[in-house]
């Protein structure tokens, strides 16, 4: 902790962990998407779903969609702005009793087409812990970079990223790796000390029995 | 590295002869690997972030519950009748906390010191000296790094969120630490900053966090305005020549045995304290 986490962040208020946090659910939401996103669908789960509205969590949220960051002074007009833009949304409450008490779960839907399922929850003071992608738990915060992969569950893919990383001399801070029972695919997630090149992740893309790759980098301004 | 405790940063002062500041900013560079110049254009920009959230305040502003919303401007319009107890400087000081902890609630751009409910104490003490041209903007930003360095401390030892520790975390700290800045723009010691803090945290040690529905608002807006004057008092106390009893390490370490002990509907849950209360239960129902 430095002292630019005492004083700070700037941001639109009321509340560092349900409106700043939940800018930030949006952003890196729309991040993961990797394009512009066209329609959200927004579940809010805990103390989201009580107090929410009177901490500007839906404002937030949509903020954080249309690529807003946590100290935009239009986050209050929000609704106006994404009605000009045509961006469609709805809300609507969950329980998730497992969950932390500021958790919400957005489906999105890119202009593309692209489609994507996320969890995640706002754990105070701006930081935010993405819980889940696509039903498959991934726990990272997004204050590094971070490469999602997901796989056919066969051996030889750790081995292939790992050593694209080291070759690119990228040094990974931290790894983890779940398996989705049904769909017999597994997920990778590798947060990083350094940005990943564009074209390791195009050349991760192409390799056979990788599904799909996700990167989030946080100081990559949107 | 940062510190782990106030007694480190005043040792580094003595043996160095070097000042709170210096020491603060000092590590700073070390911490995050970055020239001086580059940490003080940072503060400058959270200085400038600051004065702007201080000066467009807008007292026609009610909150989305409408609990709060105005009453900065009513303080600010009795201030010039010069009726009240208070002199000018602290009614203005009031005046400030009360517009930034307004301002936050009603989604306006502030800047968290330590934590967005807290928003309003540091600038509250801080703003009405510059405007008086009694500071420069070189002191703003040294007095902010004395905050910034004292809360540091304040969060690896115990904590700075209600949600953790009580009120007593988030308006004790953010007092805690405008009164060591305070003492600093005194030129004083950096014992007393430490024996400030102690007595600003001292003060409200125990306080519960209790908002009424879950919302930074009602006690939030005016315990800014406690935080900001227990500063300037605490402050003043120091620079009279009074001591802390106990020393200001041991202080930070009894307000999270305080917090830990704290049942967990006073810690943000919107609960218990004034949550629970007929009217504060009527309020919350009255939102949804
Ligand atoms: S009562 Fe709770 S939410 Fe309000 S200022 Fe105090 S700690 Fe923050």
């Amino acid at each position: 902790m430095n002292i630019f986490d005492i004083l700070g962040p700037v941001m639109v208020g009321p509340s560092s962990s349900h409106t700043a946090g939940a800018v930030r659910i949006g952003f890196v939401s729309r991040t993961l998407l990797g394009e512009k996103p066209v329609k959200a669908r927004i579940l809010l789960a805990g103390s989201f779903a009580d107090t929410g509205k009177g901490h500007g969590t839906d404002k937030a949220i949509i903020a954080g969609l249309l690529g807003m960051d946590t100290d935009d002074i239009n986050i209050p007009d929000v609704f106006d702005i994404a009605q000009k833009q045509n961006f469609k949304y709805e809300f609507g409450t969950i329980q998730l009793p497992q969950a932390h008490p500021n958790t919400a779960v957005i489906n999105l839907w890119g202009k593309s087409g692209k489609e994507l399922n996320i969890q995640a929850s706002s754990l105070g003071g701006g930081r935010i812990m993405v819980d889940k992608i696509d039903g498959i738990d991934v726990n990272f915060t997004g204050e590094y970079p971070t490469l999602i992969v997901h796989n056919q569950d066969q051996p030889g893919h750790v081995a292939e990223v790992t050593s694209m990383l080291s070759h690119k001399s990228v040094n990974i801070a931290n790894m983890q790796l779940n398996r989705d029972k049904k769909g017999g695919y597994a997920v990778m997630v590798l947060e990083t000390d350094q940005p990943i090149p564009s074209e390791a992740i195009s050349w991760l893309a192409h390799l056979e029995g990788i599904i799909k790759v996700t990167y989030y980098n946080p100081t990559e301004v949107k | 590295m940062s510190f782990g405790a106030i007694k480190d940063i005043i040792d580094l002062c003595e043996k160095n002869e070097k000042n709170f500041y210096q020491i603060i900013l000092e590590d700073d560079c070390k911490e995050r690997d970055v020239t001086k110049e580059a940490s003080q254009e940072k503060m400058t920009q959270l200085l400038d972030a600051m004065l702007l959230a201080a000066f467009s305040y807008d007292a026609e502003l009610l909150s989305a519950s409408k609990m709060v919303g105005g009453d900065g401007g009513r303080m600010e319009a009795f201030r010039h009748e010069q009726k009240g107890y208070c002199g000018d400087y602290i009614q203005e000081v009031m005046a400030h906390a009360l517009q930034m902890g307004e301002s936050n609630a009603c989604m306006k751009r502030i800047v968290a010191a330590p934590t967005a409910g807290s928003c309003g104490v540091l600038p509250a003490v801080l703003v009405p000296l510059f405007h008086r041209q009694l500071i420069d903007q070189q002191e703003m930003v040294e007095a902010m790094y004395v905050a910034a360095g004292i809360g540091q401390v304040i969060a690896s030892r115990a904590f700075i969120a209600g949600a953790a520790g009580g009120c007593q975390a988030e308006i004790g700290s953010a007092s805690a630490m405008a009164a060591g800045a305070l003492v600093y723009l005194k030129n004083g010691s950096a014992k007393q900053i430490g024996d400030a803090v102690a007595i600003a945290l001292k003060g409200l040690l125990g306080l519960a966090c209790d908002p009424v529905a879950g919302l930074v608002e009602v006690p939030c807006v005016k315990r800014n305005v406690v935080g900001a004057l227990n500063a300037l008092s605490s402050a003043d106390m120091v620079l009279a020549g009074i001591k802390s009893a106990i020393p200001v390490d041991e202080v930070i370490d009894a307000m999270k045995d305080i917090g830990m002990k704290m049942d967990v509907s006073l810690k943000e849950t919107g609960k218990g304290g004034l949550a629970a209360t007929p009217t504060g239960k009527k309020l919350k129902d009255d939102l949804v």
